[in-house]
């Protein structure tokens, strides 16, 4: 659906060489919801705006819905724009337009019949929930509102493809799940492919099958999200994934208060991470039944991404080091990965058992 | 009543068919001018926008020429311009002298300024908008008519309004060439004449016109306002 090769943007700013992407290689097959996220910075707008040319790349190749960007003329331009929607962080909707001629607008050069425009227009608020709004202007909606008359405008053309930049961003949490959950509609009903630009992991987590991770300009890591969130592999990754799942808040409170742990001498504290259809509950009380290893449960958390569970647990689990030992390669036979982590405080830890 | 102002204003009841006169002057003078300064200062405003650099049709020649040019005939002092003009007068109107000689240098004058404020206006058009509609797949002729000149109206009606008050402070210079008008009265009876109820009189009939132009440029921009 699209496809990008070895993608470079270089801007100059006067003596300064800014990359803003570097040899980028990415794909979104038909049906996707893919997201892309970095901080600030990272070239992330950059590259959605490389999807449909309002970003020329210095080097690389784009090829959407079938067609090489770059060969194109303006004119045909143009009309392949037409077939790629685009939202945005700050709406961008014409404020001097009512809703109803917001959504008209890119349908203002189409030859179709003007009863057909109307209709349509209409079936596109009706679609995002707006039918009331038609004669209000947009300095009259909230935030949220003005994002659905943006993705009614955006789909006037019936475009196979959404680019979405951060568009989720400035709304607030329960209107960013409400506009996620129009997205995910779109994307099952119409067959919708959608790409999302976000620094907020959470939105990745909600909607999208493939994530990949941007930093100055490159991509670090891609993935299908099962398996980036169950396994990330770059440092980037993780902190995202952290900052989504409150992870790295509780390992750091933990590790900080050591007596919250309330550990033994010869205890360990680890953290137990598991995909699929493998529940906490079943893994603790196994290993309690099986080698008399008690795990008392800190934190625990589970994701459904795409159906699919993905949990983590951070736990100390006590018992005779024999016993824990054979926990613990129990654990790992069934495709559960443990990470021990440094107990917290080992120095402090008589202190913490006085309290 | 009669009395009252046979007496306060002997010359302005002995001249008042010159004053009416001289006002249609100054208000053809207002009209003719604005209507091609609109045309030629909107063209060029939208050209110096579109042309800068990050614009629709970004094109450093084009915009660093027109900008100069634009500079230059912004600094040169209108009486001056008067002048410098006449040859290009001659040409268009055949004359140099009167009301509609007058016209040529006011357009040459008044557009740069007016293309300016235009420019600024629709730089108030928020590039985002711009964007949308250029992912939207709209070329560079629909962008111009169909979004910075719509959603910069407001804008532009302010400029418009501005400039045709800065218009009418024009035209009492252009009594210079004999052109006719409140200006050339106040200056050529009201003090050449020390006839100072007629300059009192033509002051107030260019204040009222300046009051109209900003009352009418009012209305309109809280109505374009959404």
């Amino acid at each position: 659906m699209i496809s990008l090769s070895r993608i470079n943007v270089t801007f100059n700013t006067g003596s300064r060489t800014v990359v803003a992407a570097r040899d980028i290689d990415l794909r979104v097959d038909e049906g996707d919801v893919f997201g892309i996220v970095g901080y600030s910075g990272a070239g992330k707008s950059t590259l959605v705006r490389v999807m449909n040319l309002l970003q020329r790349p210095s080097s690389g190749d784009i090829v959407v819905n079938g067609q090489k960007l770059l060969e194109l003329k303006p004119k045909e331009l143009r009309s392949a724009r037409k077939k790629i929607g685009m939202i945005f962080q700050h709406f961008n909707l014409m404020k001097s337009r009512t809703v109803y001629d917001n959504v008209l607008y890119p349908l203002k050069s189409s030859r179709m019949p003007k009863a057909d425009k109307d209709r349509k227009v209409r079936e596109l608020l009706e679609l995002v929930g707006l039918s009331d709004k038609l004669a209000s202007y947009p300095s009259q909606l909230s935030g949220g509102q003005k994002q659905r008359v943006a993705i009614a405008r955006a789909l006037a053309n019936e475009p196979r493809i959404l680019l979405c930049d951060e568009a989720t961003s400035a709304l607030d949490p329960k209107t960013t799940l409400s506009i996620l959950d129009l997205l995910r509609d779109l994307n099952r009903k119409l067959g919708l492919t959608i790409v999302i630009i976000t620094h907020e992991m959470q939105v990745v987590k909600e909607i999208c099958n493939k994530v990949a991770v941007m930093e100055e300009g490159a991509i670090v890591e891609q993935g299908d999200i099962v398996s980036i969130f169950s396994e990330p592999k770059q440092p980037l990754t993780r902190d995202f994934i952290h900052t989504a799942t409150h992870f790295g808040q509780t390992v750091e409170k933990i590790m900080s208060h050591p007596s919250l742990a309330r550990m033994g001498d010869d205890d360990v504290l680890c953290k137990i991470s598991y995909v699929g259809s493998r529940t906490s509950e079943a893994i603790v009380s196994d290993i309690a039944t099986r080698f008399g290893v008690s795990a008392n449960i800190l934190f625990g958390n589970v994701e459904i991404l795409q159906q699919t569970p993905v949990g983590s647990l951070i736990v100390v689990l006590s018992g005779g080091s024999s016993e824990l030992e054979k926990a613990l390669a129990y654990l790992r036979s069934l495709d559960v990965t443990v990470d021990r982590l440094d107990s917290p405080g080992k120095a402090t830890l008589g202190g913490a058992h006085i309290r | 009543m009669n009395d009252f102002l046979n007496r306060y204003l002997p010359n302005v009841m002995e001249n008042k068919s010159e004053i009416w006169e001289s006002t249609y002057e100054t208000l053809y003078m207002v009209f003719m001018t604005s209507l091609f300064s609109a045309i030629f200062g909107i063209a060029l405003g939208v050209i110096l926008v579109a042309t800068d650099k990050g614009g629709i049709l970004a094109n450093r020649w084009a915009y660093s020429i027109l900008e100069k040019i634009v500079n230059f005939f912004r600094s040169v002092p209108f009486i001056i311009l008067i002048a410098l003009v006449v040859p290009v007068t001659r040409l268009i109107t055949g004359t140099s002298i009167g009301m509609n000689a007058a016209i040529v240098p006011l357009v040459i004058g008044i557009v740069p300024f007016y293309a300016r404020q235009i420019q600024n206006a629709l730089l108030e058009v928020d590039p985002g908008i711009i964007e949308a509609t250029q992912a939207m797949g709209s070329g560079p002729v629909e962008i111009i008519f169909r979004v910075y000149l719509k959603e910069g109206l407001t804008g532009i009606i302010r400029a418009s309004s501005v400039t045709v008050i800065n218009l009418i402070g024009l035209t009492t210079m252009a009594g210079a060439i004999g052109s006719g008008g409140l200006g050339s009265l106040a200056i050529n009876k009201g003090y050449n004449r020390f006839q100072l109820d007629i300059t009192f009189v033509a002051t107030i009939l260019i204040l009222l016109l300046v009051f109209v132009c900003q009352f009418i440029g009012d209305y309109f921009t809280r109505k374009s306002t959404h």
